[in-house]
């Protein structure tokens, strides 16, 4: 490996490992992590820091232990449940679980857009796949984004070109609710993590990866970040986490997970 | 009742501005040969419904699409899927772009009868700026706001299923049955594709009756096509062609021919034609299931 991919393969481990704490004061609830770092920090949780966690093998059952990313060899799926996407409904209305999804957009608020973006509602400039599951996921339950490249085209100025989640939007609040209603939790990016615990549910810098400035991450930032006077720095990897990373992941399919 | 006809007898039971939704999810479990001989007919502005994936991409690109209900368009493996992303770029279809929770509310509203259940879900984001016709009503029981969430029912509904009797009693197998029973319920009319055709006693054996999930008075037609679904998968029986897909969605580049010459090749042709072009029902039958 070339030492510029030495320090992406570190960074990509740190992110799993800081992406996992996501889940460490979640109880007993569905984790989902969608595309590969979200999922392996998922996993992480489970075996880590939240072992009541549950989790699905990402088709239709409920899982005792995580599934390894990729071809499974003599691997056996350990199913307990199952959870047929109907399911996966009647677990999402009920309010136990937490997702992290990878959003083509995310505003200050912590709205998400997974829909489409530029030109109009009825002609947009690009489509992408629709707002799937996020309407319900924003309003049922915990959601945290993962974002592979920190940018100001990812996290936007304005509000989302087609608002899909709820946030943290007080015009937008609806009636009978407070923002105490919403919960989304943590943005993760390749830069820091972000959280929304600033005044009145700003975006706030939870913790910078190591060498990154917290002016750096809003020159890249389309809105305001709260930055607070002590900030930690994002904690690295332990021996025994990027061991089990490695187990989870044993065809290092994450290694082209940040392009 | 003997329901079993042919694929051209089934889509001949379909009209011009009908609202059909189609069952399976994604690259999974879709009505495909149904699809293409929707292609191969005349039928024109329909509403289409469905948890999209190549179906909804090919109908799009055929110009047999006026309305669109749909929470996503994606081959998951391929996340974008072009025609529909074509279609809506060039503004050539109206949407009602929901929930994928909604949608299923939808169809259990449409399947239950009802005109429309309450739910959270699309409070505070666009689907309802987007939707005038979804209302937010006030509850008799709170002070809070609720997506009363209209409806949506279906003039038919296209599945495809592991097996079926002549009668309609339809078996699915794979681990998932997508919303295929609630998409049966909230239409009057449902075709069905399978992939054996068996006798009603099958069903007497062992479990066998546990992997029906809906009553054969829900099913109007059964369609004998082993290989129906493909490209989609058909999970246990064998899985998505993923070579197909990319050959497909590739197809919409100019270099390739567009649409046209996608459409010349696989559909311009009987079923029979198209599967010996993909290699035959054997080939079909060993497509590895997919891995997530």
């Amino acid at each position: 490996m070339s030492e510029q991919d030495t320090s992406k393969q570190a960074l990509i481990d740190l992110l799993i490992c800081a992406a996992s704490d996501a889940w460490k004061n979640d109880g007993e609830v569905l984790a989902t992590g969608i595309t590969v770092i979200p999922r392996l920090a998922a996993s992480l949780a489970m075996l880590t820091t939240n072992k009541d966690l549950l989790m699905t093998d990402s088709e239709a059952w409920i899982v005792s232990e995580p599934v390894p990313v990729g071809p499974r060899g003599n691997y056996q799926v350990k199913r307990e449940t199952w959870m047929g996407f109907a399911r996966i409904f009647d677990n999402v209305w009920g309010g136990k679980r937490h997702a992290m999804i990878g959003p083509t957009q995310i505003d200050r608020f912590g709205q998400a857009n997974l829909s489409c973006v530029g030109g109009t509602y009825q002609k947009p400039k690009s489509q992408m796949l629709g707002v799937r599951g996020l309407p319900g996921n924003s309003i049922n339950h915990a959601n945290s984004f993962f974002v592979p490249n920190h940018n100001k085209k990812v996290l936007v100025e304005g509000e989302c070109d087609m608002v899909s989640s709820i946030g943290y939007n007080p015009a937008r609040l609806p009636k009978g609710y407070t923002l105490n209603d919403i919960d989304i939790r943590w943005i993760v990016t390749n830069l820091c993590v972000l959280d929304f615990n600033g005044p009145k549910k700003q975006a706030n810098i939870h913790s910078l990866h190591p060498g990154v400035t917290a002016a750096q991450v809003q020159e890249n930032t389309g809105f305001a970040v709260h930055v607070s006077a002590n900030i930690p720095t994002t904690a690295s990897p332990t021996a025994a986490q990027l061991a089990l990373i490695n187990t989870l992941d044993p065809h290092n399919t994450r290694t082209t997970a940040l392009g | 009742m003997n329901k079993q006809m042919t694929a051209s007898q089934a889509v001949s039971q379909l009209k011009d501005g009908m609202t059909i939704g189609i069952g399976g999810w994604g690259p999974r479990r879709k009505p495909m040969a149904l699809i293409r001989e929707i292609l191969r007919s005349d039928l024109k502005d329909l509403t289409i419904a469905a948890y999209g994936g190549a179906d909804v991409g090919m109908l799009c690109a055929a110009g047999k699409v006026k309305k669109l209900i749909f929470a996503f368009v994606s081959l998951d493996f391929i996340p974008l899927e072009p025609y529909f992303r074509a279609a809506r770029q060039n503004g050539s279809i109206e949407v009602m772009e929901v929930d994928e929770g909604m949608f299923l509310l939808g169809l259990k509203a449409a399947a239950m009868r009802v005109p429309f259940i309450p739910t959270p879900i699309g409070l505070g984001t666009d689907v309802i700026k987007h939707n005038p016709n979804i209302k937010v009503i006030d509850s008799p029981y709170d002070n809070k706001a609720w997506v009363a969430m209209p409806a949506i029912k279906l003039d038919a509904a296209l599945l495809h299923v592991d097996r079926a009797d002549s009668r309609g009693v339809c078996q699915i197998k794979g681990p998932d049955l997508y919303m295929d029973d609630t998409f049966a319920r909230a239409s009057d009319l449902t075709f069905v594709t399978c992939d054996e055709l068996v006798d009603t006693n099958y069903f007497a054996q062992g479990e066998e009756a546990r992997y029906v999930f809906w009553e054969r008075n829900q099913t109007t037609g059964v369609v004998h096509i082993p290989g129906g679904a493909h490209p989609s998968s058909c999970a246990p029986l064998y899985g998505f062609d993923a070579k197909h897909f990319k050959e497909y969605t590739a197809s919409i580049k100019e270099e390739n021919g567009g649409w046209k010459a996608y459409f010349d090749k696989y559909i311009a042709c009987s079923e029979s034609e198209y599967q010996q072009k993909v290699g035959g029902i054997d080939a079909i039958r060993k497509l590895p299931l997919p891995v997530f």
